[in-house]
């Protein structure tokens, strides 16, 4: 017990956990965000290309992590044309998050949009509300059960990814270091004990999010249903 | 005003999936053949490099078969039947997309490696070829299930009860009714597993010891030749891994279930 307290409280590991609790919410922010709007685009827009786009977003999950790492290290690291460089920076953890990420919302959201009665909208129009006030009030409710859903497995994503970090990352231990690179480091140290306990540390972590979030969206479905 | 707002959403929206998305992966494809596609060709064709291939090419080739069976009859049994601890099955069967790829390395580690419960079977498991089908099993086992499960509720047992009253055995009602109303979802499913099985990286560098010429398999050779600042054998074999991601994609666009497009 003392050995487990030790191992989880350990301060590179204590900052690896809060590394990562900090970028899996922000980047299952930014997706409940993004994720919305292209899921928006994708289904309501018409624009050349869509088509080609639309079988595009599932990339992510089609492309193994490690060619993930590396294709944005490539345009994003030292070697980059366009003169950004986040490697081994904070900033490289939340773009490759994003990008392992990136569907969940999207493939979540899009289905639902697909099936939104439009009559709804121009009953909302018609007695005189503002686009803003149809988006906040008719569409919004609809959708936040699946963009919800979508954040949920976007974050348990975010929090145990490893492939595509390791090598944008350049894992620096209390700078860019990761739950699941710590985890890996230890185990390659051969302490897999304080990898066991920190992987405790982490599920737990993951199972409360995911808890928390399930219960919002029942909160928010049983609104939709009072309403 | 609202044409206005559509192109700023449009803008947004593709702006984004162009930083994140098209940008990177286009750029890889051209890093590879960067020095000629002959430099990219002799990159792939080490022998460490042909090894790593037929490695993961063997891990999938078990892997997605037995994930196939497993995830159909899994759904079939959720779906179709009631058993003691059946929510928990249900579960259970995601949770392998709640944990991370280290975690469930380490599991297997501490289970079969030494002082582990099922340590002393006669083969070795940790560090070899058995372990790291184990993990990718593992990693890729919701995927057939998902997707089988919602269509195997949705169509109902009306057929099903037909059959078997006109005198249909169990597996004879199964081959005749069932799969055939299942498979697209089944293929969407495999298509799913294949592109875990073959892109799994995390849980098998944790098992794998990443013996080079032995157990490493092409993402880990990925990682170990841009370590080695071998870029160009890092990429050639990156574009092998992403032609088969983008073939993935092809297959997924054909076998995604229908209300998803448009």
């Amino acid at each position: 017990m003392d050995d487990f307290r030790a191992a989880i409280t350990d301060p590179q590991a204590v900052a690896a956990l809060k590394l990562t609790l900090l970028a899996s919410a922000g980047v299952a922010l930014i997706n409940a965000v993004m994720g919305t709007i292209v899921a928006w685009i994708l289904v309501r827009d018409r624009f050349f290309g869509q088509s080609v786009i639309n079988a595009l977003v599932d990339l992510p999950f089609a492309l193994p992590t490690i060619v993930a790492g590396l294709t944005l290290l490539t345009l994003y690291g030292p070697t980059s044309r366009v003169n950004v460089n986040v490697a081994f920076s904070r900033w490289a953890v939340l773009v490759s998050l994003l990008f392992v990420t990136l569907p969940f919302v999207i493939r979540t959201v899009q289905p639902v949009l697909l099936e939104l009665d439009r009559e709804m909208e121009e009953a909302a129009a018609s007695l005189g509300a503002g686009s803003f006030q149809i988006f906040r009030r008719v569409i919004l409710p609809n959708l936040l059960p699946a963009i919800l859903s979508g954040v949920a497995l976007a974050f348990a994503r975010a929090i145990g990814e490893f492939g595509a970090l390791v090598l944008i990352t350049g894992n620096l231990p209390f700078k860019t270091e990761v739950a699941s690179v710590y985890i890996f480091g230890r185990i390659e140290s051969g302490d897999p004990r304080s990898a066991a306990a920190v992987s405790v540390v982490l599920l737990v972590i993951t199972f409360l999010a995911l808890f928390l979030i399930g219960a919002l969206r029942r909160r928010v479905t049983r609104h939709d249903a009072a309403a | 005003m609202t044409r206005l707002r559509r192109y700023a959403l449009r803008f947004v929206g593709l702006s984004y999936l162009g930083v994140l998305l098209v940008a990177p992966v286009g750029l890889v494809f051209y890093r590879a053949f960067e020095n000629g596609f002959g430099a990219a060709w002799d990159a792939v064709t080490t022998p460490a490099a042909k090894h790593a291939l037929l490695v993961t090419l063997i891990i999938a080739a078990i892997a997605v078969p037995a994930n196939t069976i497993f995830g159909i009859v899994c759904a079939i049994a959720i779906v179709r039947h009631r058993f003691p601890g059946k929510n928990l099955v249900n579960v259970i069967v995601d949770l392998p997309l709640a944990l991370s790829p280290v975690i469930v390395g380490l599991a297997f580690l501490l289970l079969f490696g030494t002082g582990g419960w099922l340590d002393g079977l006669p083969f070795d498991v940790v560090f070899a070829l058995p372990g790291m089908v184990l993990a990718t099993i593992f990693v890729s086992l919701p995927f057939v299930v998902r997707e089988v499960v919602p269509v195997l509720r949705e169509i109902g047992t009306e057929q099903e009860q037909a059959a078997a009253t006109l005198g249909a055995g169990g597996w004879q009602t199964f081959r005749r009714v069932t799969f055939p109303a299942i498979r697209w979802a089944v293929a969407y499913g495999v298509v799913l597993t294949t592109a875990r099985a073959l892109g799994e990286f995390g849980a098998i560098s944790v098992v794998s010891g990443r013996l080079i010429g032995k157990t490493e398999s092409l993402t880990l050779h990925v990682e170990e030749r841009y370590q080695s600042f071998d870029y160009v054998g890092a990429y050639a074999a990156s574009v092998l891994l992403a032609m088969l991601a983008i073939a993935t994609l092809v297959a997924m666009t054909v076998f995604r279930p229908k209300e998803e497009t448009r």
